[in-house]
């Protein structure tokens, strides 16, 4: 049995627009608000009506870092839902499913099965889209679904289509939980109570919002963007809200321009981002070098999806990791950060911003296509309780020189406007003044300026985080939201008795050499999970540190689980 | 509060001679270059708009021609081939109390930034934008560009080019820039003017300078375009967009380069929208984000 007692995994699956989308959001609010920790994961259908939706909610009265290993109990809206999840069905999981509806399920051995007719239910109370409330009332009786927080999140978030379409969903979520109280529960899945200590000031967000939410905290004042898949919501977000701080969003023609407007924004003095997956991050490639010769801030959030090229756009991959550290010709510098979970996406990215303005270069954020949607519950963001940097600005005294040789490598910046502080940012190798030079001597000199002044990153950010303590016979290495896998994996095989440590850096570049080493010196053999085919972080590792990681890479446009981290662990100490 | 400052009050503050905004830099261009007229109708038209020069931000792409900020005392960025335009609109935004001018060649706008032109002109970014043409790529030492003539034989294209030329007059004029001006490089007195008045138009603003260049262009030489450049009718009428096309199109025809202003309309700068964005939203820099936060709670 899990370790995770009272952890209940439900998916839900149907045709696009059937409300799956909406029976999930409102299952994890509901479990959100009672101070359950909650994890979602979804997938959506490429086109824009129809096809295959899927959303799963993992709720639990202990802390949970991922979608876990598969479903507990599969609630399925028509035949395709049960055609795509059928394999997954094993024996003690439960079904939820339409009856009758489009399909007969051939219910495999061992498998409780609760036929609800949802379908016919709306279509009688006349209310046909309610079709999704009648399998939300089911669920919520059969495995314990805090019943009075669901009234109250239907209530909400109809209240502002009327009284009439609050009540009709009540009444179709009602009818739905009569239909499975008339039915024989034979499975064992429940959501279990809430600790008396549970945290109940919580948001509930997805990791794409919690990035834009990051940026305001941080204190951006201008954002551009270009819309791409997964990328496209921290634009939403920050369209909505930005204005109400006094920011400016726009839109770009494309993401070559969105780069370059946030460089010109920046030098104008502004806390500049913008947004992109993949594709867009390979266009602003050259700009990234400008930004790093010409010392301008700025924040770049790569949401990565499959590629090369267009790539599998709404799947997840962790594949951007050489493009983010290398991409653009000549020596580039830049600081390459990745976040874990939700609750990263929000203060790493104001750390992405206090990194760019303290060190006046590109400052790159990798989150992925899965955490790009999961919501998760996190504790209440107080704004207060963030550190903020703003760039240093020249003193108004002497002779301005824009990339003055100082012991740091950081020359003061001055906003247009000032008297005295007139100066050239340029492309051009330049010298202290920031006019044109060539001499070798001098792109020695600057070079050498412009990368030791990010020698001391590291020393701005907490140390990477161990999992675990003393002597290891497997350590493992991960990134992203690969970390929250590997996470539970450990705890799971420590359970079993295994000797693990687990080492999760999220300032990627430059690498923390020294703590990988004293991680490394821990542990007999080193495994790094990561979902990329070339195993792109082991190969940076065994690049720069003594750490010869055994690589494991998947990229079948899925997370890996826990259980396939547990296995590859056991292999290795077999 | 105070009210934020208009670029216009930015305006007539300060009586300098244009060599006063003429930074130390010694300028590269060959002798006989056409953008030497450029920088002087540039330099006089500052001296009578009266900015102080660090109220200047002066951007360009690559070039012969995007060397010009070096030799203009302002706040200046020096970026890449073809992006001056969207750097410049990030500028813009982020202070829209402050003039900006960009400037570069026929390649680095018409070529490889051409993606960015008709986003300035739709959407009226407040600046200037002045297009240093001389119908060829001089720094790489004499290919044909975007504007050269087909007849033109460049070194990549020996045999001459097989390309028709593109119109950047046209080309703003369907995209809706707000304000349309072209001239004679060596004609300071009417380059200058053009420069002033846009840099004082409320809107994009967009000139379109002939330049000749002496070493890799024998065709549109110095004599050519003065003789080719005809000042536009008393009575033109500028707030007509099909007027203008008309006369661009039938000079063509005859052979002639219309000069002058050619078109010129008052709408809303994408920075005056923007700030109703913000006036509507109720916005300002201290709203409290846990307003934003509270609507996260499950």
């Amino acid at each position: 049995m899990d370790l995770n007692k009272n952890d209940l995994i439900i998916r839900v699956g149907g045709e696009g627009g059937e409300g799956v989308i909406s029976v999930g959001d409102f299952i994890t609010q509901a479990c959100a608000r009672v101070g359950l920790d909650v994890y979602t994961f979804k997938t959506f259908p490429a086109e824009i009506k129809g096809g295959y939706a899927m959303y799963q909610v993992r709720a639990s009265t202990e802390p949970v870092y991922n979608h876990g290993d598969t479903f507990d109990v599969l609630c399925a809206f028509n035949g395709e839902a049960y055609e795509m999840n059928k394999a997954r069905l094993k024996p003690g999981h439960a079904l939820v499913y339409d009856c009758p509806g489009d399909f007969e399920p051939d219910i495999p051995e061992g498998v409780h099965a609760y036929p609800i007719p949802m379908t016919q239910t709306a279509k009688e109370l006349n209310n046909v889209r309610a079709k999704n409330m009648v399998a939300m009332g089911a669920l919520s009786v059969l495995f314990n679904i805090p019943e009075a927080s669901l009234r109250e999140v239907i209530e909400t978030k109809f209240t502002r289509r009327g009284d009439a379409v609050v009540q009709g969903n009540l009444k179709a979520f009602e009818r739905g939980q009569e239909l499975a109280r008339a039915l024989k529960k034979t499975d064992s899945w429940a959501i279990g109570t809430p600790k008396a200590d549970a945290k109940r000031d919580v948001i509930v967000m997805s990791g794409n919002n919690a990035i834009g939410l990051g940026a305001l905290i941080a204190g951006l004042e201008f954002f551009s963007a270009y819309p791409i898949t997964p990328a496209t919501e921290v634009a939403i977000y920050v369209a909505k809200h930005l204005p109400k701080r006094g920011g400016t969003l726009i839109q770009a023609e494309d993401e070559i321009a969105s780069i370059s407007q946030v460089l010109g924004a920046a030098y104008a003095g502004k806390k500049s981002m913008t947004s992109t997956s993949g594709p867009g991050l390979s266009l602003m490639s050259e700009m990234l070098g400008m930004s790093f010769m010409s010392e301008t801030p700025c924040v770049v959030v790569d949401v990565q999806r499959g590629g090369p090229s267009t790539g599998l756009p709404t799947k997840h991959e962790q594949s951007d990791l050489f493009l983010a550290i290398h991409g653009g010709h000549g020596d580039c510098g830049r600081i390459v950060l990745s976040v874990e979970n939700v609750h990263d996406c929000i203060g790493l990215t104001v750390t992405a911003f206090n990194l760019a303005e303290k060190y006046q270069c590109p400052v790159i954020l990798l989150s992925d296509g899965s955490l790009a949607f999961s919501t998760q519950s996190v504790p209440y963001p107080n704004p207060d309780d963030y550190k903020i940097v703003n760039r240093e600005r020249w003193d108004g005294k002497g002779e301005f020189k824009r990339y003055a040789l100082t012991a740091s490598g950081i020359s003061p910046m001055v906003d247009p406007g000032t008297p005295g502080g007139m100066h050239i940012a340029t492309g051009l190798e330049h010298n202290e003044s920031g006019m044109p030079s060539y001499a070798g001597e001098n792109h020695e000199i600057m070079q050498a300026k412009r990368f030791n002044k990010l020698k001391t990153v590291a020393n701005d950010m907490p140390l990477a985080e161990v999992d675990g303590q003393g002597a290891a016979d497997i350590g493992v290495i991960a990134w992203g939201s690969t970390i929250g896998v590997v996470r539970e994996a450990l705890q799971r095989l420590r359970a079993e008795g295994c000797k693990v440590k687990g080492f999760y850096p999220k300032l990627l570049h430059p690498l923390p050499v020294q703590q990988f080493e004293d991680f490394g010196a821990g542990c007999k053999r080193i495994l790094l999970p990561e979902v990329n085919y070339l195993g792109q972080l082991a190969h940076f590792v065994r690049a720069e540190t003594s750490l010869r990681p055994e690589s494991y890479t998947i990229c079948g446009g899925l997370p890996f689980t826990p259980e396939m981290i547990v296995k590859r662990v056991k292999e290795m100490l077999a | 509060m105070n009210a934020p400052i208009k670029l216009q009050e930015r305006f007539h503050k300060v009586q300098l001679e244009p060599k006063d905004y003429r930074d130390g830099v010694a300028s590269f261009w060959c002798p006989g270059c056409g953008h030497s007229g450029v920088l002087t109708s540039f330099l006089r038209s500052l001296s009578e708009i009266g900015v102080e020069p660090e109220n200047l931000v002066s951007i360009s792409g690559i070039g012969c021609s995007s060397r010009l900020p070096y030799f203009v005392k302002s706040y200046k960025m020096h970026t890449l081939h073809g992006r001056a335009g969207p750097v410049a609109t990030g500028a813009q935004l982020a202070r829209p109390d402050l003039a900006v001018v960009v400037t570069g060649g026929d390649g680095d706008g018409f070529s490889i930034g051409g993606g960015h032109m008709p986003h300035m002109a739709r959407k009226n970014v407040n600046m200037t934008y002045i297009l240093m043409d001389n119908h060829v790529y001089g720094l790489t030492k004499g290919q044909t560009s975007p504007t050269s003539h087909r007849i033109m034989k460049g070194s990549v294209t020996p045999f001459g080019a097989v390309e028709e030329p593109l119109d950047p007059i046209m080309y703003m004029l369907t995209y809706g820039a707000t304000f349309v001006g072209q001239a004679f490089a060596g004609n300071v007195k009417l380059a200058s003017q053009l420069i002033k008045e846009g840099m004082e138009h409320k809107g994009f603003s967009f000139i379109n300078l002939l330049s000749h260049c002496p070493t890799y262009n024998e065709i549109d030489t110095a004599k050519v375009f003065k003789s080719a450049c005809e000042t536009l009718d008393v009575g033109h009428d500028v707030t007509d967009v099909s007027i203008a096309m008309q006369v661009v199109q039938k000079a063509k025809q005859e052979g002639r380069i219309p000069t002058g202003l050619l078109y010129k309309v008052e709408r809303p700068t994408l920075d005056e929208r923007m700030a109703e964005l913000v006036t509507r939203v109720g916005g300002h820099k201290d709203y409290d984000l846990r307003k934003v936060i509270d609507l996260s709670r499950p």
